[in-house]
């Protein structure tokens, strides 16, 4: 196998005194799909937040083990948030666009870094755009409010805002939780396209969608790791009890 | 058909019904009556008032040892008093919530200042007006003056203008910093581009309602600068001041004739009563332009 962009190494997360993750190892291969699943409270949101180290921002929190991002540790002392957030983007379950146009929610991440110029920043803005398979429905409105776009293009604009700022991983936390069918089935089709070019980790609900995007699935529970296996594999043939009684519905 | 069938619910009796409507009743005049309370505060003052109150009231300096006259010069300092406690306080305030809001958040030195903050707020005004006596005017050195009664009651009006720009501040969504936060933004990114543009409305609006709050604090300027009796107005921050609430004191304890001056009392009241309400309805006016214009 190829050397893992992401590497969970013994990797145990506290929130306060609650465990939230117990020793995970997971390697996650480039430039592919690993889907998260689980029941509720499992684990698996932070299993993802605690790559670009989102979770410590909304909590008191704790970790042991190591994450590895292409061999280095992003619990190392000195570690630059900044630079590991710009390498490491993320996808909210429910669409966050700044209120603001849909060009300065694209601009913004590169204007962080320092993209001051006009025609630059237009290049990055269409490019991830295009990227984020939105580029035909907004072209002609750069300039209005992007709490003007539906649901589904408001996800589709995260995800350009992230990809403007050239990430090699893409976290997404149920990016299609809060869409309807259509605009669920639109952000499918971008991920297996994004896939090509980015390493995603997504944590769904929804196991027919693991099913139908990732390569590897992993499966979550109580903050373990089950079991994480070929994703067709894990749907047809779990190796675990757990697994198997989880994804035929016997709970969750 | 299904109107019948709702009616009949055995659950709904008549006398729930009556008590519903009981409750309602009572609720609707407990409420009301803060209006009439309201209302016939207002309408006691005018009344009382009427006899002295006219434009003139309004332009000229008091008189005849101060029982003849207006208001002009009370009504500048009081202006004058407050703008400049806008401008020590609300820098220092806006600076304060966000410290604590936007980079403690949680934690040993957040509850600090929020006890501090909160303790502040508890204390009595004249407190604070003897504060000012011996703090600003006498160990300051700064004399009885706008500038001691403006920095006296920027301390009175801190942790108003502190608590409404936290309130400001929580009302940002806090997706909006993790998105930014996600995109590698540092904290201070995260609150010059996102937070703060957010809650500017809600920051001005709250600032400008907690300067109308102490519009007619008396102790706080009792001893750092409001003076009884000025025949000009000051024109130097440094210099004493007359002032609308103070006035107010003067005209109902301390005049030679009660009859002429308790009328003067009342219409300075009313003055300073509309002062206080053109604050409010600038900050909702404010607001609501805000709004309008960042149709978002």
């Amino acid at each position: 196998m190829v050397a893992p962009v992401v590497k969970y190494d013994r990797f145990s997360f506290w929130y306060g005194d609650f465990q939230a993750l117990h020793d995970v190892d997971l390697d996650v291969a480039p430039k592919s799909v690993t889907a998260v699943i689980g029941p509720s409270g499992c684990g698996k949101s932070t299993l993802i937040k605690s790559v670009n180290r989102i979770a410590e921002l909304e909590a008191d929190v704790r970790v042991a083990g190591r994450i590895l991002l292409e061999g280095e540790d992003v619990y190392a002392p000195g570690v630059d948030l900044v630079s590991l957030r710009r390498r490491v983007g993320m996808v909210f379950q429910k669409p966050n666009p700044f209120p603001a146009s849909v060009f300065d929610n694209v601009a913004y991440g590169p204007r962080l870094f320092g993209v001051m110029k006009r025609g630059e920043l237009e290049k990055i803005v269409e490019e991830s755009l295009r990227r984020a398979a939105l580029w035909p429905e907004v072209c002609d409105r750069l300039r209005s409010s992007a709490l003007r776009l539906s649901g589904g293009q408001q996800q589709r604009l995260c995800i350009a805002r992230c990809l403007a700022v050239e990430p090699e991983v893409l976290l997404m936390d149920e990016p299609a939780a809060s869409l309807d069918p259509t605009s669920t089935q639109k952000i499918e089709d971008l991920i297996v396209e994004l896939k090509e070019n980015y390493t995603i980790i997504i944590v769904t609900h929804n196991m027919q969608q693991a099913a139908r995007i990732s390569g590897r699935t992993a499966f979550l529970l109580n903050g373990r790791l089950v079991e994480v296996s070929e994703t067709e594999k894990m749907f047809t043939r779990p190796d675990n009890k757990l697994t198997e009684d989880y994804i035929t519905g016997r709970f969750g | 058909m299904e109107e019948r069938k709702i009616r009949e619910l055995p659950g709904l009796t008549a006398r729930r019904k009556v008590a519903d409507a009981v409750a309602r009743q009572i609720f609707r005049v407990i409420s009301y009556s803060v209006v009439a309370i309201f209302g016939g505060i207002v309408a006691y003052i005018l009344v009382r008032a009427l006899p002295v109150l006219s434009f003139t009231f309004l332009t000229q300096p008091p008189r005849g040892g101060m029982l003849a006259g207006g208001v002009s010069t009370c009504i500048y300092g009081t202006v004058a008093l407050l703008m400049l406690t806008a401008a020590l306080a609300v820098p220092l305030g806006v600076a304060a919530a966000v410290y604590v809001n936007e980079f403690v958040g949680r934690g040993a030195r957040a509850r600090v200042v929020r006890a501090a903050v909160n303790n502040l707020a508890g204390v009595p005004s004249i407190v604070f007006g003897l504060f000012g006596l011996a703090f600003f005017v006498v160990f300051l050195r700064i004399g009885a003056s706008i500038l001691a009664a403006s920095l006296t009651l920027a301390v009175v009006v801190l942790p108003i203008v502190i608590v409404a720009t936290e309130e400001a501040l929580k009302a940002v969504p806090r997706d909006y910093r993790l998105g930014s936060a996600a995109l590698g933004a540092t904290r201070w990114q995260t609150i010059s581009r996102v937070t703060l543009p957010q809650a500017v409305p809600g920051i001005i609006t709250g600032t400008i309602l907690s300067i109308g709050r102490v519009a007619g604090e008396t102790a706080p300027i009792l001893f750092t600068g409001a003076a009884f009796y000025l025949p000009h107005l000051p024109d130097h921050p440094r210099q004493q001041f007359m002032e609308l609430s103070y006035h107010i004191f003067a005209m109902a304890t301390q005049a030679s004739d009660i009859a002429k001056s308790m009328p003067i009392a009342f219409a300075t009241a009313f003055v300073l009563l509309v002062l206080v309400f053109a604050f409010n309805l600038i900050a909702v006016l404010y607001r609501a332009r805000l709004r309008r214009r960042r149709a978002w």
